[in-house]
């Protein structure tokens, strides 16, 4: 290769680490201070891009001059630091102190709800954007065209990089955040307005987002999936540099940047498998990235939040399981589609207690819980299209690919805990997504796979329900088991405290791996029986949507309680096929429901039923 | 025999010398206490015996067995039971849960997938709330106890892995004055009747020289004095860099309460 062709391959793997470190600057400060890992920074990227295609080409009508090029970049910035401080004073206010998953959850709230107003706003159809005035020629460099719009986002990076520096190191405010970064409750004692602080942190987190969503509108054109895409990659930037570090972001970002640039020319399909081994290698060394430091302990004893005492079902909720039992064996006396929705529920109820396990159980918050599921689909669907398998022995292969694929993640993930932890989970689920949708020859890409039929004597949809009724109860209350027994126990012990655990002689890090092991297999196994209740496969089971789907049903359901997932599930996918034909906004109304559950709501239905019980007859 | 031998124990936190060659052994049924002003190095001595902390040199061995660096969890199966400085118990857990738990874990049970945790070790459990005061509580969940008696259940749960070794950090520390006796008296008394050594680092001057075999004494990570409470009394070194004269009136009582 020539020495020419490497340096721009270089230059623009800078170009790329660039923008990522104007867009992961901000997510990592709004971290540092806030103690929030914000899903909506990926939706004021989005939002900064396409303020950026609507208000840059009115300026340049103007005068096409490069300074109005980049006013209107700045005024999209600005305009989305606005966004952000609507966020903070709405939202955010109000979840700075609920656990971590609450938090998550609610900021995918609003990413759901963005992702419907700009389709509102502004249609499904890629808007593209105009080219810089000035910037649109090629410079030569040994030899080789480079694009000077490239050359100058190179500087941008370093540029923000100083701004950020002098900003923190020669400002109040600047100061009171790097404060606020290392002891939050410090500075709330001496007595510094945290609202003001937050609010103004928000503005500059999300003025950030939308200035890397603005200057991407030469490169690439304003679209409605711009936000997840990113999210995650700055996630992957922000946990390698570590989080609250803005000098770990920038290094982490170029990096990455160097790495897919050169990862292109030896692996072309699998550079995001390279950046998660990267990831996962400054992870095992570094637990708390390049830069981060460890979060601190908390001086006092917090209870948990999660499954407090499994203990025993009382009378009247035994018969509301006899009851919830009967009805589902009673689903083939009404129609076929009450069939098909009620297959459906067992299914998703299965994959939903697995996850609680997990999050419930075991304290393990898991944001990418859907990856086991969807492998463990893939795995059946494929031994079933590819290899000409019957389903019998693919459903055996479903919980083992799954398994197989919690090992492999989890030896990472369970060295990890909180929110490092469930943005681990999240980019590993990613990744998982990506392999799935870039391995067309085998996977089939974005269109999946179809043929995933059960086999003859199966056929038949009632025959099927029946089947999956069987396999998912049996596998719910082996599960169930598991809590009340010592393993589960065991898992919540070390969640209450693992100094505690250890010391009584625990290994905490295995026992968690095999926790997660199981959970995933559980999973794996919900997901093959999914394919074979679909007849397909395709990439959404695995994706992002889905994860959340799953934590949606734990909220709906209640972490607390041992079968609120399942009851969560039941009610969820009742609720999302009911209404799902009836709206077009459909994310709209998931969105906001998942913020109101959050302020309103947070025990779920098995905390209602509870209090329903508790109250004297 | 030796139980605890701890050989020049050195540990650095940048610039800062937290242990500088400590050194100190300790018998069975023997209860050591380790004394000193904040930031002398007490709880980082402690935390490389009990293996949350690796020295940067040093030994420490238990009952002739190299322990050095080795994980909290392989220190507690060789036979050493641990206290926090601020307890540290499951917080989801009943009081009777806890201590089952920490059976379940010295049985080597805690991968069984099957059994009910809540009926494993019941009777044994009990027994070991009734040793130290608490059977009457065992049904409760242990966030409603009074942090006295979440002390005394966190006695059990170490006792529960059948220890030869006990370390106690400032085992009283935030307990009402008279809470703290009853808890020395009964560890004490728990120590001497099962042969097991006590370890342990103290701020209660009343406790110390009321309880302790011999003293340690330790100022900037380094031991400056050892020795019978009555000889460490007399030394006029630690009366002046560290009893005080509030130190010295707690030791004088002792010597008069214990004759």
């Amino acid at each position: 290769m020539e020495w020419e062709f490497l340096l721009v391959q270089a230059l623009s793997g800078l170009a790329s680490a660039s923008s990522l470190f104007v867009i992961a600057s901000g997510l990592t400060i709004v971290f540092g201070v806030t103690r929030i890992v914000n899903f909506a920074h990926g939706s004021f990227y989005m939002l900064g891009a396409y303020v950026a295609v609507t208000i840059v080409p009115w300026l340049l009508e103007f005068d096409r001059s490069p300074w109005l090029f980049f006013a209107g970049v700045l005024l999209s910035a600005l305009a989305v630091g606005a966004m952000g401080v609507v966020m903070e004073v709405l939202l955010l206010r109000r979840i700075y102190r609920v656990p971590e998953l609450f938090q998550l959850l609610a900021t995918f709230g609003v990413v759901l709800i963005v992702q419907d107003l700009v389709l509102l706003a502004w249609g499904p159809v890629d808007i593209p954007g105009p080219r810089a005035p000035g910037l649109r020629h090629g410079v030569d460099i040994a030899g080789q065209r480079f694009p000077a719009y490239e050359l100058f986002l190179i500087f941008v990076g370093p540029a923000v990089l100083g701004l950020l520096w002098l900003l923190m190191h020669r400002t109040r405010f600047g100061v009171l955040i790097r404060a606020a970064t290392q002891d939050r409750e410090m500075v709330g004692a001496l007595g510094v307005n945290q609202a003001m602080l937050f609010t103004g942190t928000l503005f500059l987190g999300a003025a950030l987002a939308g200035l890397g969503g603005a200057l991407q509108i030469p490169r690439v054109s304003a679209n409605p999936q711009m936000d997840l895409s990113i999210i995650t990659e700055a996630f992957v930037v922000t946990v390698i540099g570590g989080m609250g570090s803005v000098p770990g972001a920038f290094i982490a970002a170029v990096m990455i940047g160097l790495l897919q640039a050169f990862g292109v020319l030896v692996f072309p399909k699998i550079t995001l498998v390279l950046v998660f081994l990267l990831m996962a290698a400054v992870l095992v060394v570094k637990p708390w990235g390049l830069l981060g430091r460890p979060e601190a302990a908390a001086g006092r004893a917090v209870l948990p939040e999660g499954i407090l005492d499994p203990g025993r079902l009382d009378g009247l909720t035994r018969a509301l399981v006899v009851v919830a039992v009967a009805a589902v064996l009673a689903l083939p006396l009404l129609d076929a589609y009450a069939v098909k929705v009620g297959t459906e529920v067992l299914i998703l109820a299965l994959a939903a207690f697995s996850l609680n396990f997990l999050v419930g159980n075991g304290g393990i918050v898991s944001f990418g819980h859907a990856a086991y599921f969807g492998l463990g689909a893939y795995g059946a669907g494929l031994l079933v299209v590819k290899a000409g398998l019957p389903m019998e022995p693919a459903l055996v292969a479903a919980p083992i690919a799954g398994g197989l694929a919690a090992a492999l993640f989890g030896f990472f993930v369970v060295r990890l805990s909180g929110i490092y932890l469930a943005m681990l989970t999240l980019a590993f689920a990613q990744i998982a997504y990506a392999v799935v949708f870039q391995w067309v020859d085998v996977t089939g890409g974005d269109n999946g796979l179809v043929g995933v039929w059960p086999s003859r004597w199966a056929a038949s949809r009632e025959v099927y329900h029946y089947m999956v009724a069987a396999v998912t109860i049996a596998a719910i209350v082996l599960l169930r088991r598991v809590i009340h027994a010592p393993f589960g126990a065991t898992l919540r012990a070390a969640r209450d405290s693992a100094q505690r655990a250890d010391a009584i002689g625990v290994d905490v890090r295995m026992h968690r791996w095999l926790g997660f092991i199981l959970a995933g297999a559980a999973a794996g196994l919900a997901g093959g029986l999914y394919a074979f209740s679909k007849g397909s496969i395709d990439p959404t089971l695995l994706g992002i949507p889905m994860s959340v789907d799953f934590l949606s049903m734990l909220l709906l359901g209640g972490i607390q309680s041992v079968l609120g997932p399942v009851a969560g599930a039941a009610a969820f996918h009742a609720l999302k096929d009911f209404f799902l034909p009836l709206t077009d906004h459909w994310r709209l109304f998931m969105g906001l429901s998942i913020i109101a559950m959050v302020l309103l709501f947070p025990r779920g239905l098995a905390g209602a039923w509870a209090s329903l019980r508790r109250r004297p007859a | 025999m030796t139980l605890l031998a701890a050989e020049g124990l050195v540990k650095r936190f940048g610039g800062v010398v937290a242990a500088k060659d400590v050194s100190f052994a300790l018998d069975p049924g023997e209860m050591l206490a380790i004394i000193g002003p904040n930031g002398a190095g007490k709880t980082t001595t402690f935390n490389m015996v009990g293996g949350q902390l690796r020295p940067d040199a040093g030994r420490v061995t238990l009952a002739g067995q190299d322990i050095t660096g080795i994980p909290p969890r392989a220190v507690c199966r060789l036979g050493v039971g641990r206290t926090f400085q601020v307890a540290q118990t499951f917080l989801s857990f009943t009081v009777l849960g806890n201590v089952q738990m920490a059976l379940i874990a010295h049985h080597g049970q805690t991968r069984r997938l099957l059994a009910d945790a809540a009926a494993l070790h019941r009777d044994d459990a009990l027994a070991l709330l009734d040793r130290v005061g608490m059977a009457a509580q065992a049904a409760r969940p242990i966030g409603e106890l009074a942090y006295g008696d979440v002390k005394r259940v966190e006695l059990a749960i170490a006792l529960a892995a059948a220890p030869r070794l006990l370390l106690m950090d400032e085992p009283t520390a935030g307990m009402a004055p008279s809470e703290r006796s009853a808890l020395m008296a009964l560890v004490a008394g728990i120590a001497r009747t099962e042969r097991i050594g006590v370890l342990f680092t103290e701020h209660d001057m009343d406790a110390v020289f009321a309880h302790a075999d011999r003293i340690l004494v330790l100022v900037r990570g380094e031991i400056i004095a050892r020795g019978t409470p009555a000889e460490v009394r007399a030394d006029p070194e630690v009366q002046r860099v560290y009893l005080g004269h509030s130190g010295t009136r707690a030791a004088e009582r002792a010597k008069r309460a214990h004759g």
